[in-house]
């Protein structure tokens, strides 16, 4: 197991302090951390892991999207303290090893779903969380009310724009994005 | 080599895709050199007076803070050329959001907990931030932004506009609007020694050197400005910005590389915005449609700091034939932040009340708002007379309305019932001026066969690495993996910024001569490259930019299909079609992403966006993205954009028109006029969100 102590304030766990571990992209962490550092500074900060972006800071916005636990959840709002055992995906630990890349990715690039960059790694991180909660039988604003609770939700444009609402993208690639996640829908 | 031909226009992908897809794409606060530190800016709480005291005692003891720069202990800066740079020189506060204090500390969180322990005291005077169209500080400047008249008149619009047999007069309002690209304003500062070197997030790094070394006092050379990545512009980072400032004077007293990030809310204060626009437009015409009259009248505010005037009476000077014809801009100097660039500035708000007066002229002639357009066009540019270099606005529009299926659209206003929804269609023409600036460049040829192109070049989203390597590879002959690009440093070939639509033109002009030089170099030469290999330059200082016989423009067709909820008030954009004449395209996959992305600011433009400012307290409303409503994925359906190539000896080597900010001109007047056709109602007024909706509706006033 590896500790951090790359931060300059990170010492001693003390009032305002506390050690937690956290995995990331496979890998176990040991950081004392601020209790009131979130997540998304954490990772951006401590572990040198940028690629989750911070847009707003306050959940508005999508951009710092991660997967925990399997679940997509905005980083920015997450304290780390209390995240301790958890199990943390960044855009970073998406591909392969080595130069493989996921196929959401290959599909991002493929359909040219960015333009500055700076939404997409959040957009890719919660649109895998999306496609899971699909598959789990997730309902959505526009699933039919009547459909059987559940079996997975077929997504369709409607399905894929509505659930990706909270992910924006100032440089307007929302159709492209549309059809890179209708490209690796099983 | 099959593919050298087909280097231009072809589909080619982003260069720098993989690291944007992988996260590995830095940005200007991911520059995580050792040691650095972040600091966290104090803003005014007034609108208007001064700072009497500001005690730093208390964020000064809170844990990891390492220091406090006010005005009365800050770095003195030289005189900027851009007031809004003089931060911390003096305790004036000229707007609310003013930076006041700026906290360094160790870390991001104990720079925020220090800037929330400032204690400030102001000595406040009334302010004024309302515009209104009879301000009595309302004036007309000499030049309004761009460097265009404020004024300019032909014919007697007046006597025109009072005898015309059909007349609309109408007032419209476009509301303050943000930029807010997804990466807020940051910079991250480094001193060493004398020498600074600054990752910043800017659309130009040339620009922000000039401007940090004249601040601070530094030869251009001991600067160094980088701007790899940078997370959308829109125009608000076109020249420095408070933030890179604070970050270089920061890192200068505290010896440790610091970086600034703005916070969200602080950016609508401090990084420009579209400035509000009044808008009066009066349309006269004979019986068969012609324009006989056209006037214009803008009335707009600036800052008490910095004279920006929206421009937005500049494309009534392009658009239409009309012998009588007055643009004027006013300006009310207030209590505001500076306004400044957004996507289209001038246009986006000019072409929404010019189109949507078009639209009510075609009603009130009982004529299509196509063919309206159709005939008047002008046979050359109405304000100066000049030919145009080439316009295909007439093409736009059939082309679009043969793709939209505009022909069984039923010609009257509504309202248009389906089922409990009114639907409706409209249309608007978009125009953007050809903007061309000097920038250089160097081409390598490497013993190895491979191209190394340098030049400046800022990609803030555009694609500027892929389209100025195929721009490289078309001028070299040689294919396009062989040639490669380095852009956003300001240590390279000095370059002009992204901006104005500008930026392929006005790099590519200078890659495509350094490019063409070397080709000759290398037909000249015979055997095995040297070491280092053959380069070229090329500077387009007084070409580029020379001044043209002709007027250059882009022209665009915007058509929009809506539904209006008469329970709700809400509108929905169900089609969105755009068709451009633009030169050649370039990259057409690049270029797609443009267009629709500009149409979609639009689409904000027409039904979301909107920020008020508080009479009360000076502020901005909506500051930030929960209040200030950019669209997200459910508003955004079907969106498309075609283009029509031009061929146009009168622009550049390439023949390129920029396409980065005509997709949002016309948009919002296209689907304010769907909206009209959908509902009978004409809504004047931007955003139409559903209460403005909802409560001008016939059924529910009958209520
Ligand atoms: S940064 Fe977390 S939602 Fe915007
Ligand atoms: S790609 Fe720029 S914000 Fe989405």
């Amino acid at each position: 197991m590896e500790t951090d102590t790359a931060h300059p304030t990170t010492g001693p766990p003390d009032h305002h302090h506390s050690e937690i571990t956290l995995r990331v992209n496979g890998k176990p962490h040991t950081l004392t951390v601020d209790h009131r550092s979130v997540l998304l500074d954490v990772l951006r900060e401590d572990l040198d892991l940028t690629g989750a972006k911070k847009g707003c800071d306050h959940g508005q916005c999508g951009a710092c999207t991660v997967l925990v636990d399997g679940r997509r959840a905005n980083s920015c709002l997450l304290p780390a303290v209390a995240l301790d055992g958890g199990d943390i995906t960044t855009v970073e630990g998406l591909g392969g090893d080595g130069e493989e890349l996921h196929p959401l990715q290959r599909a991002f690039l493929d359909r040219d779903a960015f333009q500055c960059g700076y939404c997409t790694p959040g957009q890719i991180c919660s649109a895998i969380g999306a496609l899971a909660e699909a598959a789990a039988g997730h309902p959505s604003h526009v699933t039919d009310p009547g459909a059987p609770a559940g079996p997975p939700v077929a997504l369709d444009r409607a399905e894929i724009r509505e659930r990706l609402s909270g992910n924006l993208c100032r440089c307007g690639a929302y159709p492209n994005i549309v059809e890179a996640v209708e490209d690796v829908i099983p | 080599m099959s593919d050298t031909d087909t280097a231009l226009g072809a589909p080619a992908e982003r260069r720098e895709g993989r690291e944007k897809v992988t996260g590995t794409a830095r940005y200007a606060a991911e520059h995580t050199v050792p040691g650095r530190v972040h600091a966290w800016p104090v803003t005014a709480a007034i609108a208007c007076g001064a700072v009497r005291a500001i005690d730093t005692t208390e964020a000064l003891r809170s844990a990891g803070v390492i220091t406090v720069l006010t005005h009365e202990n800050a770095p003195r800066l030289a005189d900027a050329d851009d007031p809004t740079l003089a931060v911390l020189q003096n305790s004036r506060v000229p707007h609310r959001g003013w930076p006041i204090a700026l906290v360094v500390a160790e870390t991001l969180e104990a720079a925020r907990a220090g800037a929330a322990a400032v204690r400030v005291e102001y000595e406040a005077q009334d302010h004024d931030v309302t515009l209104t169209d009879s301000h009595p500080g309302a004036y007309v400047p000499e030049e309004a932004n761009g460097g265009y008249p404020g004024h300019r008149e032909r014919g007697a619009p007046e006597g025109a506009f009072a005898s015309a047999a059909v007349r609309v007069d109408a007032a419209y309002r476009v509301p303050p609007l943000h930029n807010h690209p997804m990466e807020p304003h940051a910079a991250t500062a480094q001193w060493d020694g004398h020498r600074l070197v600054v990752h910043d997030s800017s659309q130009g790094a040339t620009a922000v050197r000039a401007t940090l070394a004249a601040l601070f006092r530094l030869p251009e050379d001991q600067v160094t400005v980088v701007a790899e990545h940078v997370g959308g512009g829109f125009g608000s980072k076109g020249t420095a910005r408070p933030h890179v400032v604070l970050a270089a004077m920061a890192a200068r007293r505290t010896g440790r590389p610091v970086t600034v990030v703005l916070p969200r809310r602080f950016l609508p204060a401090l990084v420009g915005h579209r400035a509000p626009t009044l808008h009066r437009v009066r349309l006269g015409a004979d019986e068969q449609g012609s324009l006989t009259a056209l006037l214009h009248e803008v009335t707009t505010h600036t800052s008490r700091i910095k004279e920006f005037v929206e421009q937005a009476a500049v494309p009534a000077r392009v658009m239409y034939a009309s012998p009588h014809s007055r643009t004027t801009h006013r300006v009310v100097p207030l209590d505001v932040p500076s306004p400044s660039w957004m996507r289209a500035p001038g246009e986006a708000p000019g072409m929404f009340a010019l189109e949507s007066a078009m639209d009510e002229l075609a009603v009130a002639l009982g004529t299509d708002p196509v063919e309206l357009r159709i005939a008047n066009e002008p046979d050359t540019e109405p304000d100066s007379g000049k030919p145009f270099s080439s316009r295909h606005l007439v093409e736009c529009l059939r082309e679009g309305a043969r793709r939209f299926g505009w022909a069984h659209r039923d010609p009257h206003p509504g309202p248009h019932s389906s089922g409990p929804l009114l639907v409706g269609s409209g249309v608007a023409a978009a125009v953007y001026p050809v903007l061309i600036q000097p920038s250089t460049a160097t081409a390598r040829a490497l013993p190895n066969g491979n191209f190394t192109v340098r030049v400046n070049a800022t990609d803030i989203g555009t694609g500027a690495r892929t389209v100025l390597a195929q721009v490289a590879a078309d001028a070299l002959g040689v294919p396009l993996d062989r040639v490669r690009t380095e852009i956003g440093n300001s240590d390279l070939p000095s370059a002009s910024l992204a901006g104005g639509s500008s930026g392929t033109a006005s790099w590519g002009w200078a890659v495509h001569e350094a490019c063409t030089r070397l080709r000759a170099g290398l037909a000249e030469h015979t055997g095995q490259l040297p070491e280092p290999g053959l380069t070229a330059s090329a500077d387009t200082a007084g070409t580029a930019d020379a001044d043209s016989d002709y007027a250059r423009h882009a022209f665009g067709a915007h058509f929009a299909e809506v539904a209006v909820d008469t329970v709700t008030g809400e509108v929905r954009v169900r089609r969105l079609l755009g068709v451009y004449a633009a030169g050649h395209i370039l990259n057409s996959r690049t270029a797609r992403s443009q267009f629709i992305g500009g149409m979609t600011m639009g689409l904000g433009m027409a039904l979301t966006e909107g920020s008020t400012m508080d009479a009360a307290f000076g502020d901005f409303t909506e500051s930030d993205l929960a209040a200030y409503h950019v669209p997200v994925h459910a508003d955004v359906p079907a969106v498309e954009a075609h283009w029509i190539d031009e061929d146009d000896p009168h622009l550049n080597p390439m023949g390129s028109k920029g396409i980065g900010e005509i997709g949002i001109v016309g948009t919002a007047a296209a689907i304010g006029n769907a909206v009209h056709h959908a509902t009978g109602v004409r809504y004047r007024e931007l955003p139409l969100t559903p209460d403005r909706v909802l409560t001008g509706l016939p059924s529910f006033m009958a209520r």
